[in-house]
């Protein structure tokens, strides 16, 4: 599946906007990208999120992709 | 009432007005605030303070403080090992909290003593000797860029990148050359806004107290004990489990108390003292050494075709984010373009230091800025091309399935039906007189989830305690108490919430991001359902019948079934009654991260009178609509409603940081720090949409923050239409009106 | 430096104290007396939060010295209600969600109850040049300024039937 890298996120990709990886969960995701990116790991500690479909998840990361779900990986928001 | 679609149900007493359950204790003086707790054997401690904006930290000698009768402790840099570890964003903290090498602001903490009482204090930090190198300072964000500035943090200096760069975060879709070279009609503008302060109106206050065999107290007014717990307890090496929590009720945060500033100094005073510490800050150092927002400096720029479609729009802004870095560039970026579908966008936020104090997030960090950029070039963009501004962003509006600046694609949003109520509003119509004017403008924040715990215990009369671990920062504590309620079908006045400390729950996230009430609701429904099956599975047993048998209804469980039909309903006072023999104590519990947080979009109408005389600016009235998804006590959702656009409006009209040229800030107290009082406001209407969140068993959106975000925008765009000059700088001042006014007048004469 | 002492009434109790000559009236009643409920903003009277009168004037404890309390009479928030019975301007601050966080909520009750004890039927703009000098930083004032409306009329009305 297709999963789209908002922002800061593409330096650590080599400037890709999008990249093909198949994950079943949030927590794969992540593994896999970080494995073909180690420059994902900064990122990482500075604190990401992830969409399906719209929805954002900061922490929740057994949350299921389903399949043809848009995923964006972006970074990790906060509030005052 | 109530949107049955996400709930299946009518709600009974979700949405009514309810009186708040600490309403008496704050009305009466009793509630106790973070400077209301003292200890016997308390020290009372004061902080020496930086007098220079950048200097070397030669020598500190507090010898003589030491020695000074009814000194207990005194306590610099050197007492305080680094024990972060590597986190550098914990060292960040260490340093900010008090100065290593350097002093990085007019302000920065350098020592700190405990004595008994205030006058031995005073006297205590007048007999430290501390031997400062002055260096070169830089106050505004763009002199930091310059070739020449001094480097701030020199560990964090990026290759090839100004010493103050600290990074730069780019956001957006699309081909923006290709978009503005098909745009009719372009508007380009530079902005620039000053920095504020939260302005809460309690200072920082603590009570600490460290033992020798490391366990510890501490008594604090915050938006998140469980974090300052993780924080503090690192910092000074003790186990997080042996350091209590406790908040006090807090008297404002709005960001400003998401982030130690001085509770580990108090911790560390406690240890080396071995008595329990006071602090409390004085407003001058609340102003000079918490966390005030950004200073900015920007350029936007938007085109359109004729029709007002809006094709290109980009946006650069410059955030200032004091002596440290953080990701107040990555916030605005991303938040810069929401409220709108332009098919070619790009906003770039980009950090800077400078010597001023440590930024902190303030209420929707990062977006009202770039929402006073955007907002007004639209607004001239709607001049230009002839078209009525809220026809203008109606058109261009973002909506479900639009694809969203920082990547993912709406749900189902609110920013079109609060612009269309705009449009309707009744406040459109009314009648404007000379030197008078109105402005609309949008905003938008993410809110967020987080981790969350909850329990809810069940008296043995039947009434019920909920715990939760977010903080009340303005009544949600009643909100809760309606959630319960409704859940569990029994009277509101039966249900009280409390603040639990560290030691009663497992972690608690920050109350920041507007996840308060979204995020313990959320807890709170999932633990009642919990009791909900435990009270069923109870009321089974006192019949004997199977579990499966057992409904929950109206606070009661009901036998289902014709063979159990005459059996009257148990009532959850008298289930809980017999609860010592079914079982034992009822409870629920939930321990979750609450995501799926739902955006919350607004729109403002402001109506103003400038006086060409004075340049003053008064605000006639001004109306707030915005999308709570689920208003669960409307009266407080009208609060922050009003709250955050009174901010708006200060931040907008008169409030900023004036630094002189030595670099010291010059107006650290409300005399001068402008903030608006009763008189500068008129009533503030409300309307509140309610476009439910999916993924909220309610519908819950944040609420707290988005209403900052359009005033600045609204008041220029309105002082604009009042007399004539666009505003390119906020706060829109008495002074910088009547220069605008002045410049216009002689550009027309010329 | 040697202390002053002090006697005083303060919500109608007989009170004695010592204090530094240059300790404010705000923190002997905080550090001394226990009477927490006037709240320290600013230090410097701009904010209001410690709200008191003096001698049925409204003043900011901050700038008052616990010495100039001598032979006067002062009121808290402490003295506002009568037992359990609240003040008409307590009860409508509730009712009418006129607090998020409270901390201003002392200052501005005891504001609100020095203007309408002199003036028991304010217009809007008269309640809102009356509690100008109490900074809130939650609410907008909008809801302030509706419960003081509200508890003016419980007072005309109550004040009616005597």
């Amino acid at each position: 599946m297709e999963v789209f890298l908002s922002g800061p996120l593409r330096d650590a990709v080599d400037g890709l906007a999008s990249i093909e990886v198949e994950a079943e969960t949030i927590r794969e995701l992540i593994t896999r990208l970080t494995d073909r990116y180690p420059k994902l790991e900064a990122h990482l500690e500075d604190g990401i999120a992830v969409a399906i479909d719209g929805t954002i998840y900061r922490d929740s990361w057994e949350t299921p992709i389903p399949k043809n779900s848009e995923i964006y990986m972006l970074p990790r928001i906060a509030g005052g | 009432m109530g949107d049955k679609k996400y709930t299946g149900q009518d709600f009974k007493v979700v949405g009514t007005r309810v009186k708040r359950p600490d309403g008496i204790d704050k009305v009466t003086g009793r509630a106790r605030y973070g400077a209301d707790m003292n200890a016997p054997g308390q020290l009372v401690s004061l902080m020496l303070r930086s007098p220079h904006a950048h200097a070397r930290i030669i020598k500190i000698d507090t010898s003589k403080a030491e020695k000074l009768k009814g000194v207990k402790a005194v306590i610099t840099a050197k007492d305080l090992p680094d024990l972060t570890n590597g986190n550098a964003g914990l060292f960040d903290t260490l340093e900010n909290c008090m100065a290593r090498d350097r002093a990085l602001y007019d302000g920065h903490a350098v020592a700190a003593v405990a004595a008994i009482d205030k006058t031995i204090a005073k006297q205590a930090l007048k007999l430290i000797k501390v031997t400062y190198e002055k260096l070169p300072h830089v106050t505004d964000v763009d002199e930091a860029l310059l070739p020449g500035a001094p480097a701030i943090q020199p560990r964090y200096a990026q290759d090839g990148q100004p010493v103050n760069f600290m990074g730069k975060a780019e956001f957006g879709h699309g081909d923006i050359d290709k978009g503005f070279a098909e745009a009719d009609v372009i508007v380009e503008r530079s902005y620039k806004t000053g920095q504020t302060h939260q302005g809460y109106i309690e200072p920082h206050a603590c009570l600490a107290s460290v033992s020798p065999d490391g366990t510890g107290e501490l008594w604090v007014t915050t938006q998140g004990h469980f974090s300052y717990r993780n924080t503090c307890a690192q910092l000074l090496g003790m186990d997080i489990a042996k350091l209590k929590v406790t908040s006090s009720e807090i008297g404002g945060g709005f960001g400003g108390k998401t982030h130690v500033w001085m509770e580990p100094i108090a911790l560390a005073l406690s240890r080396k003292a071995n008595r329990p510490v006071k602090m409390v800050m004085s407003r001058v150092e609340v102003f000079k050494a918490s966390g005030p927002t950004c200073s900015t400096s920007m350029e936007v720029k938007i085109g359109a075709k004729k029709d007002g479609t809006i094709v290109a729009a980009r946006a650069e802004c410059r955030y200032m984010g004091g002596a440290f870095p953080g990701i107040w560039g990555t916030l605005g970026g991303m938040t810069a373009f929401a409220c709108y579908d332009i098919p070619n966008n790009k906003a770039i936020g980009v950090n800077v230091l400078c010597n001023r104090p440590k930024v902190a997030a303030y209420r929707a960090p990062s977006a009202p800025m770039m929402a006073f950029g955007v907002e007004s070039t639209i607004d001239q963009l709607a001049k230009e091309l002839k078209i009525n501004p809220v026809e203008l962003r109606l058109k261009n509006v973002a909506k479900e399935g639009t694809l969203a600046p920082y990547g993912p694609v709406w749900g189902p949003i609110g920013i079109e039906p609060t612009l269309q109520a705009v449009r309707d509003h009744p406040h459109m119509r009314a009648k404007l007189g000379k030197n008078q004017g109105r402005g609309v403008a949008c905003g938008f924040w993410f809110n967020i989830g987080g981790q969350t715990c909850s329990d809810l215990n069940i008296g043995q009369d039947g009434s019920v305690n909920l715990t939760v671990g977010t903080v009340d920062v303005g009544g949600a504590r009643a909100s809760l108490a309606l959630i319960a309620a409704e859940e569990l079908g029994i009277s509101y006045d039966h249900v009280k919430v409390n603040i639990g400390d560290t030691s009663s729950l497992g972690h608690n996230d920050t109350t920041e991001g507007s996840r308060g009430t979204f995020s313990s609701g959320m807890a709170a429904i999932f633990a009642a359902r919990d009791a909900v099956e435990i009270l069923k599975a109870r009321a089974a047993k006192m019949w004997q019948i199977p579990p499966e048998d057992v409904t929950w209804e109206d606070g009661h469980a009901k036998a289902v079934g014709a063979e159990h039909g005459n059996l009257p309903p148990l009532s959850l006072k008298e289930i809980a009654a017999k609860a010592g023999n079914t079982g034992g104590p009822i409870a629920g519990h939930h321990e979750a991260t609450a995501d799926g947080a739902g955006v919350s979009f607004a729109s403002h109408i402001v109506d103003v009178e400038v006086d060409p005389e004075t340049g003053k600016t008064q605000i006639l009235r001004y109306t707030v609509v915005q999308d709570a998804g689920k208003a669960i006590h409307p009266d407080y959702v009208e609060g922050q409603f009003q709250g955050a656009a009174a901010q708006g409006i200060g931040w907008a009209l008169n409030e900023e940081y004036i630094y002189g040229d030595d670099g010291r800030l010059q107006n650290a107290g409300f005399l001068d720090y402008r903030i608006p009082v009763c008189s500068d406001l008129p009533s503030i209407d409300t309307k509140i949409l309610e476009i439910p969140n999916p993924s909220h068993p309610y519908g819950i959106r944040g609420v707290g923050e988005t209403s900052i975000v359009p005033p600045l925008g609204a008041i220029g765009n309105a002082v604009s239409n009042a007399v004539g000059v666009r505003m390119y700088q906020v706060p829109m001042s008495p002074p910088r009106i009547l220069k605008a006014l002045d410049d216009a007048a002689a550009d027309e004469v010329a | 430096m040697t202390g002053v002492h002090v006697t005083t009434t303060i919500n109608d109790d007989p009170i004695e104290y010592v204090c530094p000559a240059d300790e404010s009236l705000l923190d002997v009643l905080r550090d001394r007396l226990g009477l927490m409920g006037a709240k320290e903003g600013c230090g410097t009277g701009d904010c209001g939060a410690c709200s008191i009168t003096l001698d049925d004037q409204l003043v900011c404890a901050c700038l008052v010295l616990g010495a100039e309390a001598e032979g006067r009479a002062i009121t808290t928030i402490e003295g506002m209600s009568d037992g359990e019975k609240l003040h008409p301007l307590q009860d409508q601050f509730i009712n009418n969600a006129a607090l998020q966080c409270g901390i201003c909520t002392p200052g501005f009750l005891i504001a609100a109850k020095v203007l309408l004890d002199r003036e028991p039927n304010p217009t809007e703009t008269e309640i809102r040049y009356a509690l100008a000098g109490n900074l809130c930083r939650c609410t907008g004032y909008d809801k302030i300024v509706k419960a003081v409306q509200a508890a003016a009329k419980d007072l005309r009305k109550q004040n009616k039937k005597k």
